[in-house]
């Protein structure tokens, strides 16, 4: 805004040369509504602005003829938020961009066919990116008309099932140009349509084949590609020992490799597929059916110059733990999520040898204590993400010595753990924490979250969820010190009011505001958030007996960037839905309330969302809505979800816990 | 042409009394046929004495004399039993006579199937001469004509035997053949109707003949791998072509049954008293029997065919191995492809085993390239593109045609769930956004609630322009999907993408 107002002074806009407008408008962040006031100014502002875009997100399908018509440069389109993408609106993308565009994303639309692709193929010449994916009844015979975008380099067709070896055999043979393929889910095709991929285009730096039903066989081409950056194998359960047996190759270009829960892969396989991967960064064998022992981290010694390695869910021993420290002691990433088998001993040499370490994932490896988390704050002092929700044998001293050592922490995950005010108040020394996590810990009060709020200005995500000894003076304090805080989780603090609704809309950045099970909250503590914190986008005040409609009237005149509203179990009736109708960009409603709420009011809402992609009703609603209503609504591109649950006491945050250490052994 | 086609394989996939109708092609004649069929349960007798050695052997001498023994046996018919003067009066003679055999047809019915002496002779000849010429005419014409042989079979059938001196013979002499590609043809045909054209016992051993065919083909594939046996070291033999092509090789010297394998004869054997169920007549004859004999001399065959390979007079003469071989060698080498397959009506083939094993894999896996080459293997097809340059995968018109339908479904599914919507549930502003969503067209006062947050509302352009856009054209899904089929088959993407632009706009 202020450099709109900087070109309002200079009087005469004669003088200033489109040129330097674009320069201005390059600096406008595109998210903010900046770009909407600049173009509202004059014409020749909004003639500028139309010029100058480049990428669009339409929220309706139904616009694009005039969003079009005014962006005609228009190289990324857009269209995720636009459940219903006829042919009709893919002749009208392709007739009014042209050969302008360069990238497409239709993968959360549906209701086009081979015919709109067609249009779109022929009339868009220079279309470098498309994405189909979940374009579920896609066919061979559309996959012949992908064929024809002939310059396509990027190609996403993620969950299209239908397709088979020789839908992708046309694309190979059709789009030579491709360098980034992602098949995720594509479970019909095969090594033979793979292979073809690797033989015909050359240019692969990025494949994805996770889920395939593949062999080692296509690899064997695969890994002949000279451009290989990234290729991913999640799941690929064909992927075995047996046909790798014989793969020897060279690709030094290769740098990602993910091979997680590949069940046949064993260390002899992977020794081969490594063979010539010298350059490897990034590799990931997370959920792996074999023992990480000291025999399977042999078959890492082609790959020391490894960067990051993925372990989750694995069984590890410490013998493969300390192998693979000194065989890659470049790690800088590890991840041993739900690794249950990780002890001290096993965590402590591996993290020994790698000086340079910058991410640990040691979620729920329960057996681990102190002793490895005071080894990581020595050994590790450029940490920057540490992950260690449900360590619950770490001693709270531990977390001291966290705060000291690790001083560029970014992001912290202490949920279920012990952590208490004195480590808050050692961790509030990480100046540049941006993301904290301290849901379950039930030892943290608002003393140590006023450490937090004075220390980590940076702060853009915290999680306080059932962290009980929370109260507004603790939020309030956050409020003041991380005025850049985006996401924050509340829920089931009992404590809090209104007071800290009040204060957190200070932040005027807040993006997602979570605070289920609060039942002190009401709707003028909501509107205080509604008013000024434009960029809501994602709100969830299920089980908030308080709320009722004058909340969400002014959610609906406010905050018009919502996307997300979860109102079940509140005092909420139609007359407040249906005033949701009035927020454009509205995708979710979850609205589970089982009395109180007539048919018809929340028909006419439904029916007044127009984006509306998934709406969550109870389930004494679904006999009494019209049926044609619902099929009408579903044909739109809204899923629907019924639920019956009936709303149950709040339980005692002690006891809750308890009970969820009953369910985990 | 196609009818012509269409005739042949008609006769082939129907029932073999139906092929055997010489009227269904010039006109129908069903009395005729309903005859034929007849007949053929009285001659069911004659028909088994007609594969007696006897006879057999007069007929081989008839051929040798006549010095064909070189000659595709379907021209030798040609050639030597007709001339168009005999054929034309022999039709004229016919067509005279099938009204008398209607006569005959009904009073044969009256008597109940008691039919014997000169008038079934008579009608024997004269459907053989119908049947024969119609042959030849195929012949002539089309390549499939085996198709069509099965015809002449039943009347041949009725014709050697005991009646040698009849007309019948002289002018079909080669009563072994004829017979041969019938019951070929009957192995082809379905077994049902063969129940019907044959007593019992026959049809068994039609049965197991397949199973034998079979094991033949295998065997004759191993043979042709080729052995250096230095010349010399072994006997040659050389069977006649027509000795070949029977049917039988073994002939129970009782009742004159043929047939293929020894061991079956034996089995057979049983059934004629009490003397051949011993062991020692169970037994295989001559092979090792007498224990400490000198080994018999090596056997290789050659082909009668001169200028074969595989005849001895070839430079580089290749022996056969097994009968079996020379068989399944001559058939496919120097005989008409007579089987034509049911399903593509393209392939055929003289051995009828070949045909069964291209039937079982004909047409399931057509794995197309758009070069138009097929495949039987996908991965064959991939082989074959990843090789060549330009050459992409065709999709199966099948599947483009159902993609169209599911595609044109889902629409239709789609349009009429928002017609319920419409008429089920009154809000006017619901049918109004209903409309709103199945016609984009720009009309602003249609968006009724939409209107105050749309973010495009100042943008006031018109777009008239886009009213041309020819919504019906993804409608008609077909027409467009025919394009796809077209780029499938090689047309130049780019003229089928350009043509489309140009009459959409």
């Amino acid at each position: 805004m202020k450099k709109v107002k900087q070109i309002r002074v200079s009087k005469p806009f004669d003088l200033l040369s489109e040129e330097l407008v674009f320069i201005i408008l390059d600096l406008i962040s595109p998210t903010s509504s900046d770009l909407k006031s600049f173009s509202l100014t004059c014409k020749w502002f909004y003639q500028l602005e139309s010029k100058h875009r480049r990428s669009l997100k339409p929220l309706r399908s139904d616009y694009l003829p005039r969003i079009l018509t005014r962006y005609r440069y228009t190289t990324d389109l857009d269209l995720t938020f636009c459940p219903r993408v006829t042919d009709y609106a893919l002749s009208v993308v392709g007739c009014l961009c042209g050969p302008t565009l360069l990238s497409l994303d239709l993968s959360r639309s549906g209701s086009f066919s081979a015919a709109g692709l067609l249009r779109l193929a022929v009339k868009c010449v220079n279309l470098v990116e498309i994405d189909l994916s979940n374009a579920t009844e896609m066919r061979d015979a559309d996959a012949a008309v992908v064929a024809e975008a002939r310059s396509l380099e990027r190609l996403k067709l993620g969950r299209c099932k239908m397709l088979t070896d020789m839908g992708i055999g046309c694309i190979a043979v059709g789009c030579k140009k491709l360098n980034m393929v992602s098949l995720k889910w594509c479970v019909g095709v095969g090594d033979l349509g793979v292979g073809l991929l690797a033989v015909k285009c050359k240019d692969i730096r990025s494949l994805d084949l996770s889920y395939l039903p593949i062999t080692g066989k296509c690899l064997h081409d695969i890994l002949k590609l000279q451009h290989l950056e990234e290729l991913l194998l999640e799941g690929c359960f064909g992927v075995d020992d047996d046909s790798l047996k014989s793969l020897r190759h060279d690709c030094k270009s290769l740098k990602k490799l993910d091979a997680s829960s590949c069940q046949n892969l064993t260390h002899k396989g992977l020794t081969s597929l490594l063979s010539g991967a010298a350059c490897l960064q990034r590799l990931d064998l997370a959920h792996c059916s074999s023992v990480i022992s000291l025999d399977f981290a042999s078959s890492l010694k082609k790959v020391s110059a490894l960067q990051s390695i993925g372990l989750d869910g694995c069984s590890v021993t410490p013998d493969g733990l300390k192998a693979i420290g000194t065989l890659c002691n470049s790690l800088k990433e590890v991840s041993l999520s739900k690794c249950v088998s990780v002890t001290d001993e096993g965590l402590s040499s591996l993290v020994m040898k790698l000086k340079d370490l910058r991410k640990l994932d040691i979620t729920c490896c329960r057996k681990l204590s102190g002793v490895s988390i005071t080894q990581i704050a020595n050994s590790c002092p450029l940490l920057v993400s540490l992950k260690m929700e449900s360590c619950s044998l770490v001693s709270r001293e531990a977390f001291w010595l966290i705060g000291q050592k690790c001083r560029l922490l970014e992001e912290l995950d202490l949920t279920d753990n012990e952590i208490d005010d004195e480590g808050l108040k050692s961790i509030s020394g990480c100046l540049s924490l941006s993301s904290l996590k301290l849901g379950i810990c039930l030892n943290i009060t608002d003393k140590g979250l006023s450490y937090i709020g004075m220390g980590c200005s940076n702060l853009r995500e915290l999680d306080l969820y059932r962290s009980v000894g929370i109260t507004d003076v603790g939020i309030s304090t956050i409020a003041q010190g991380c005025i850049h805080l985006e996401t924050i989780n509340i829920s089931y603090c009992q404590d809090i009011t209104d007071k800290s609704l009040v204060s957190l809309s200070k932040c005027s950045l807040l993006q997602t505001f979570e605070s289920r099970g609060c039942p002190n909250i009401t709707s003028q503590g909501l509107a205080a958030i509604a008013v000024r914190c434009k960029r809501l986008a994602k709100v969830d005040l299920k089980k908030c007996p308080s709320i009722n409609d004058s909340g969400l009237l002014a959610l609906a005149h406010f905050s018009q960037n919502l996307k997300q509203i979860n109102v079940s179990d509140t005092a909420v009736t139609e007359v407040g839905l249906l005033s949701l109708a009035n927020i454009g960009c509205l995708q979710n409603i979850a609205v589970v309330i089982s009395s109180g709420l007539s048919p018809s009011g929340v028909a006419a809402a439904l029916l007044g969302c127009g984006g509306l992609r998934k709406a969550k009703l109870h389930a004494s609603l679904r006999s009494l809505l019209p049926l044609s209503l619902i099929h009408h609504l579903e044909a739109r591109g809204c899923a629907f979800l019924w639920k019956d649950n009936t709303l149950q006491a709040e339980l005692d945050p002690k006891y809750w816990k308890q009970q969820l250490e009953e369910i985990v052994p | 042409m196609e009818t012509e086609d269409d005739l042949c394989h008609n006769n082939w996939g129907s029932s073999s009394s139906k092929s055997r109708e010489p009227g269904s092609s010039d006109g129908g004649n069903h009395t005729f046929a309903g005859f034929a069929s007849q007949q053929k349960w009285e001659d069911a007798s004659i028909l088994d004495y007609e594969m007696g050695v006897e006879p057999t052997l007069q007929v081989f001498d008839e051929m040798k004399a006549s010095g064909q023994a070189n000659v595709d046996f379907l021209q030798g018919v040609r050639a030597q039993a007709w001339d168009p003067r005999t054929m034309l009066s022999n039709l004229s003679f016919m067509e005279q006579k099938i009204h008398q055999l209607q006569d005959l047809v009904h009073l044969l019915v009256g008597r109940g199937g008691q039919v014997q002496g000169r008038q079934d002779e008579l009608a024997a000849q004269q459907q053989q001469l119908i049947t024969t010429d119609l042959t030849s005419i195929i012949i002539q014409l089309i390549s499939t004509a085996g198709s069509l042989l099965p015809s002449v079979k039943h009347n041949m059938s009725t014709v050697p035997g005991p009646y040698t001196g009849q007309p019948g013979s002289a002018v079909f002499p080669y009563a072994r053949e004829a017979n041969n590609v019938a019951s070929q043809s009957q192995n082809n045909n379905n077994c049902g109707a063969q129940e019907f054209d044959l007593p019992k016992p026959v049809v068994v051993d039609e049965r197991e003949s397949h199973v034998v065919e079979e094991h033949e083909m295998k065997d004759e594939d191993d043979a042709e791998e080729g052995e250096n046996l230095p010349p010399g070291s072994y006997e040659i033999l050389q069977l006649e072509k027509e000795e070949i092509l029977a049917p039988h090789t073994h002939f129970c010297t009782i009742c004159g049954k043929g047939f293929k394998r020894d061991a079956n004869l034996r089995m057979h054997m049983r059934g004629h008293g009490d003397e051949y169920k011993t062991a020692a007549a169970l037994a295989k004859p001559n092979k090792e029997s007498v224990p400490g004999s000198e080994p018999m001399l090596i056997k290789r065959y050659s082909c009668p065919f001169l200028g074969c390979k595989r005849n001895k007079e070839h430079k580089k003469f290749q022996p056969l191995k097994t009968i079996l071989c020379v068989k399944n060698h001559y058939k496919r080498t120097h005989c008409d492809k007579s089987f034509t397959c049911s399903r593509c009506h393209t392939k055929k083939f003289s051995v009828i085993a070949d045909l069964k094993t291209h039937e079982k894999h004909c047409g399931k896996n057509k794995w197309l390239c758009s070069c138009g080459t097929t495949f039987s293997r996908k991965d064959k097809l991939f082989g074959h593109i990843a090789l060549f340059q330009g050459h992409t995968p065709a999709i199966p018109l099948e599947e483009t045609k159902t993609s169209a339908s599911t595609s044109a479904q889902r629409g239709s599914s789609e349009g009429g769930n928002n017609n319920q919507g419409m008429v089920g549930f009154n809000l006017g502003s619901a049918s109004n956004a209903n409309q709103e969503t199945a016609q984009p067209g720009m009309t602003d006062g249609k968006i009724s609630f939409e209107e105050p947050f749309s973010p495009m509302n100042f943008d006031t352009c018109n777009f008239g322009g886009f009213h041309e856009f020819p919504r019906l054209m993804f409608d008609d899904s077909e027409s467009s999907f025919q394009m796809l089929i077209a780029n499938a088959c090689g047309f130049s993407p780019r003229n089928v993408g350009e043509s489309v632009s140009d009459t959409s706009l």
